[in-house]
């Protein structure tokens, strides 16, 4: 079981460096998502993996610890579920501002050199949905 | 009780109080504000004083006040005779120099800000020389640097000015920086930071291997400070600082500091080879060379800032010496020089200030002009050069008995030959700063008509030269004073008695050797000059800026080597380094055996791994085809919820797996406004080299997993499992760690969630009011947008859904406390049953039928988080504790409530609203491109044109 863990950590660690690395917003924000599940697993997997010993407790007092999975790396991993979602949501509001403003949503700045024949210049290469020259419409 | 030494941190900080009023009482007007200035200094010279007598009985007054004491960093202040004399020449110049730059400064001048800035500074000299802990001294120490770095940049407008400000605050704050480490050795050897520890413990430090680099780093932060050779060319260029400034800095304080420190670290430092050979040296070399350049320099300050640094020179010679004759000769000297060099420097601001020049070759004649300023300047002149009746001539004396009976690497002659040298070039520029500048014939191309100052103006020095002249010809009235700090620098009892006449000794023939010879000099000066000027030398500013530049560019290179932009290669770079240090550490390292057993594996947990595997495969390969990774991507949300389920995580796979769900939605909804799919744009080669980043990295973070999966540990959780219910009420362990032992936590997790979401809606703000948002309002997006967007049969079953959804939320929130659920899964739950609601119906329609404010529910949820855990106080317990009890209502069975509940309330509230109000942002983006309200829940008919029914409403 250890095993297959650390292997699904591994796995989703390897994916999501691998769409951080590529070049336009949308790749980087389904490589976070990928990151975020893998530092969560494991930090999860901190407290060691149990079957079938929830941290519920079921008498008022607790006299068999090894009866339950150590809970604190739980707590820790649910807010840590919930803040990721957090900031996946203001990096797609980011990635969306970028390729609004922009027209495009690289997340590299051009260098410097070709900064000057960069201008707008590769907006024509890709296909937009969004058309950049403002179109005729009725007032 | 009230005692005495509680007035050592008073005084301590009084000038940063008075700091804070003379930029409000320049509005009163110039005086007024100089006179507020003056009080913080007078009280604390009032209350010095006041402690005075204690002091020179030998009482040696301490106060602490505990302040970091795990970093051994306390707020200790104590005063013994060198604090106090000190402390006495700091805030006596410091009035001094309140009243002269009140005439001094033009009308144009921010004077508010000069009061301030002196203020500050004073107060940092002041904390220095009162310190009882050297970390305490490291932090004043620093913010002489900073604030003498405003003071000497005050005039803003002149590049000189701030120029002079960066060199003194580059070579000062470097020599402060390797002063911190040398403390921290100091503190290491003694096994404490409190300076009384550390002075008594001096055989201790002379003795460890690490004296000699706590020695060298120490000086180094001194000799900076105190502008000693090599470093000492900083301190003509601040003489760009209005003249105040440089009387104060120059005089009583800032170059003192690093002599007070030498004299302070005496017992504890000196009197080995290593100290004599390295500030002896230093000092002497220092002494000589300022001497020379001081003869040479045509600038009346330029003149006096070489004559400071020859006299700082002396000084740390003398102190090198590490006998307490010498330490004696030093103390008197450090009172001298104060009084003369202060005066010197306030006439020649006078002089600048009535010809509008410092050029010595421009001036001349002015004693018949300026009678009173002449005399000042002659006086405190004919002191620095060392003539009798005056006080110079007393610590010069005892300065060159010392350099005479001093060998140095076994020459009994060299230190008193050059010492004599020293002096000898002393007089030369003396007298030429009395007789260049005041002596002559009048001239009639003066930049300005010269007459004497106002009071005001002159007040100040007259007072040093009176006490120059008094101690001069009544030298045994500084015997006390001398001898109370001599004994504080050695932690010997001494003798002191000056006197006049020696009878005829050593020190008195080099004492005429250097007046005759110096007035000799002084007749040759012209054709020296001549020779001077055409020798080349080197140029201490040039080699500095060169230096500089040098570092920067090596450094711009550096960095935009690493960072020319492209975040791609930042990342690459932080992985591969993050991986390489992880895995050394890991080799270098020892984990231990392994001890645990590995769990089986069931047949059905190995399918959803295969699933996951595949998924994470598939979403690599995928995803440039965005929609499809996004479909892909809840595949392996929905395999880790069951992974939380099998591995008794129950908390865990609820909350996941409700994330999951919004997250793919909020995606979705963005992906409407991206490009649907990513071009290949990067090059097989690159991504090879990427993948093969990625993998190691993989390969490395697995490794790591499983060798700790695999080993015991040792873990704080047994305390939680055994008092979640007798302490927090509650059987659900994870859920009362939440709300009630690291409620804290939770309550800072949840402020971020909401600050997430009003950032979004900020941003969203700002994009659709700029160029984006015209852009989106021209945008075509006809393309893509459904015939059938609100689809019957969705409508009708969301509608159905919401209760049952709103009651499964609230289930999962009431016993979250005691099983699986709370606040942020109920949040959650509820987000997705509305969410349902605005996807079936539209997000515009719904949130017109929708009461309650999404920022209001943020709000609210923090707030009532807050109140609970306020409300433990309440029960005087600490913060976020749990109080519950078990309540009977008829007909319901009895049931436990506690205030966990209203906390976990909080985090509800506050997961909703911000969930909300991040898909809020977004669909503002969707109406803002175009799309409609619709009057009606769904579509009736949807072959009809989508524009036929409903109501266009024009955004905006």
């Amino acid at each position: 079981m250890e095993l297959l863990v650390a292997g699904a950590i591994g796995a989703l660690t390897a994916g999501g460096i691998y769409l951080i690395l590529r070049l336009r917003a949308f790749a980087v924000i389904l490589g976070l998502a990928l990151l975020s599940y893998a530092v969560n697993i494991f930090l999860f997997a901190t407290g060691r993996l149990a079957v079938n010993k929830p941290p519920i407790l079921t008498g008022y007092k607790v006299t068999d610890f090894s009866a339950y999975t150590d809970p604190l790396p739980q707590a820790l991993v649910l807010t840590a579920i919930v803040i990721s979602f957090g900031m996946t949501a203001v990096l797609v509001m980011f990635a969306l501002g970028a390729y609004l403003e922009s027209g495009d949503d690289k997340i590299d700045m051009p260098a410097p050199d070709d900064l000057h024949e960069d201008d707008g210049a590769d907006v024509g290469e890709q296909t937009l949905v969004i058309e950049i020259e403002p179109k005729e419409r009725g007032q | 009780m009230f005692s005495e030494s509680s007035l050592l941190p008073i005084i301590a900080i009084l000038p940063f109080l008075g700091a804070l009023v003379p930029g409000v009482m320049i509005r009163a007007g110039r005086t007024a504000c100089a006179s507020f200035a003056a009080v913080p200094t007078i009280l604390a010279l009032v209350l010095l004083g006041s402690l005075a007598p204690g002091v020179m009985d030998g009482t040696v007054y301490t106060a602490e006040l505990t302040w970091m004491p795990q970093l051994g960093l306390e707020a200790a202040f104590f005063l013994d005779g060198l604090g106090l004399l000190f402390a006495g020449m700091i805030l006596g110049v410091g009035l001094l120099i309140t009243l002269y730059a009140r005439f001094y400064l033009s009308g144009d001048d921010p004077m508010g800000q000069f009061y301030t800035y002196l203020l500050l500074f004073q107060g940092a000299m002041l904390g220095i020389v009162l310190s009882d802990n050297i970390l305490l001294l490291l932090v004043f120490w620093e913010l002489t640097s900073l604030s003498s770095f405003l003071l000497i940049g005050y005039w803003k407008h002149l590049p000189e000015g701030r120029q002079g400000a960066r060199m003194a605050l580059t070579v000062t704050g470097a020599g402060g920086l390797a002063m911190i480490g040398g403390m921290l050795i100091l503190g290491n050897i003694v096994g404490s930071y409190n300076l009384t520890d550390i002075l008594a413990a001096g055989e201790q430090i002379k003795a460890s291997d690490w004296y000699t680099p706590a020695v060298l780093l120490i000086l180094l932060g001194a000799f900076t400070k105190s502008a000693q050779f090599p470093f000492h060319f900083w301190l003509p260029h601040a003489m760009a600082a209005p003249t105040p400034v440089s009387a104060y800095l120059h005089s009583a304080t800032m170059v003192k500091a690093g002599v007070f420190l030498m004299a302070r670290m005496w017992p504890a430092l000196a009197g080995t080879d290593l100290w004599f050979y390295t500030v002896a040296t230093v000092g002497l070399i220092t002494m000589v060379l300022g001497a020379v350049i001081a003869l040479f320099k045509d600038d009346l300050k330029a003149l006096l800032a070489f004559s400071t640094v020859s006299h700082l020179g002396l000084l740390t010679m003398l102190l090198g010496f590490g006998t307490a004759e010498a330490a004696i000769a030093a103390v008197f000297h450090i009172i001298n020089h104060l009084t003369f060099k202060a005066a010197l420097f306030m006439t020649a601001g006078i002089i600048d200030h009535e010809t509008h020049t410092r050029d010595i070759k421009r001036l001349g004649g002015l004693a018949k002009l300026m009678p009173i300023t002449a005399t000042i300047g002659t006086i405190a002149a004919l002191s620095m050069a060392g003539i009798p009746l005056f006080n110079g001539f007393l610590s010069k004396e005892a300065m060159l008995y010392e350099a005479a009976h001093t060998t140095w690497y076994e020459n009994p002659w060299i230190v008193g030959a050059l010492s004599t040298l020293g002096a000898l070039f002393s007089v030369a520029y003396s007298l030429r700063f009395i007789f260049h500048t005041f002596g002559g014939k009048v001239r009639n191309d003066y930049p300005s008509h010269p007459h004497d100052p106002p009071l005001g103006l002159w007040a100040s020095p007259a007072i040093l030269c009176v006490l120059v002249i008094a101690i001069g010809v009544a030298p045994f009235l500084a015997d006390d004073v001398v001898r109370m700090a001599a004994q504080a620098v050695t932690g010997e009892d001494l003798e002191v008695h000056f006197a006049i006449w020696h009878g005829v000794n050593t020190a008195l023939l080099m004492s005429i050797a250097a007046i005759v010879g110096g007035a000799i000099l002084l007749a040759l000066h012209r054709p020296l000059d001549r020779a001077w000027l055409a020798t080349p030398r080197p140029e201490a500013k040039v080699i500095f800026d060169s230096v500089l530049g040098g570092i920067v560019s090596v450094m711009r290179s550096l960095t935009t080597g690493l960072h020319n932009g492209a975040i791609t290669r930042y990342l690459a770079v932080f992985v591969a380094v993050t991986t390489a240090v992880g895995v050394s550490a890991y080799f270098s390292g020892d984990a231990g055996p392994q001890t645990r057993e590995l769990l089986p594996v069931p047949p059905v947990v190995f399918i959803g791994w295969v699933l996951l595997m595949a998924a994470v495969v598939m979403v690599v390969m995928f995803h440039r085809t965005r929609f499809r990774a996004l479909v892909v991507i809840g595949i392996i949300g929905l395999m880790i919820s069951g992974g939380f389920i099998y591995l008794s995580a129950p908390d865990l796979a609820l909350t996941q797996i409700s994330v999951e769900t919004v997250t793919i939605l909020l995606l979705l909804l963005a992906l409407h406004f991206l490009p649907k799919e990513t071009h290949a744009e990067s090059s097989p080669l690159r991504r090879g080299s990427d993948a093969t980043i990625a993998i190691v990295a993989g390969l490395a973070v697995a490794g790591l997993a499983f060798a700790f999966m695999t080993r015991d540990f040792s873990t704080i959780s047994d305390f939680h499992l055994a008092n979640a219910k007798s302490g927090g009420g509650g059987t659900n362990v994870v859920n009362v760690i939440l709300v009630d032992f690291r409620g804290y936590d939770t309550y800072g997790e949840i402020i971020v969630l909401g600050i997430a979401g009003l950032a979004i809606f900020a941003l969203m703000e700002t994009l659709l009011n700029g160029p984006a948002g015209r852009r989106l309002r021209n945008a075509d997006l006809s393309a893509d947008r459904s015939m059938d967007r609100h689809p019957l049969m969705m409508v009708v079953a969301t509608r159905l859904m919401l209760p049952i959804a709103m009651m499964v939320g609230i289930y999962i929130f009431l016993r979250g406390h005691n099983e699986p659920g709370g606040g942020f899964v109920a949040g959650l739950v509820f987000s997705i049953a509305l969410l349902m609601q605005y996807m079936a119906s539209g997000f515009a329609w719904t949130t017109r039928r929708q009461k309650i404010e999404y920022h209001g529910m943020i709000g609210a949820g923090v707030l009532i988080a807050g109140l609970t855990g306020i409300g433990s106080w309440m029960a005087s317990r600490p913060f976020m504790t749990t109080s519950y009890g078990y309540f009977h209502f008829p007909p319901i069975e009895e049931f436990e409530l506690a205030t966990a509940m209203l906390f976990d309330l909080g985090v509800f509230l506050c997961v909703l609203g911000s969930v909300m109000l991040m898909l809020y942002g977004l669909s503002r983006l969707a109406r803002h491109a175009g799309e409609t309200v619709n009057e009606e829940p769904m579509e009736y008919d949807p072959s009809r044109s989508p524009d036929a029914a409903v109501v266009t409403e024009e955004v905006r």
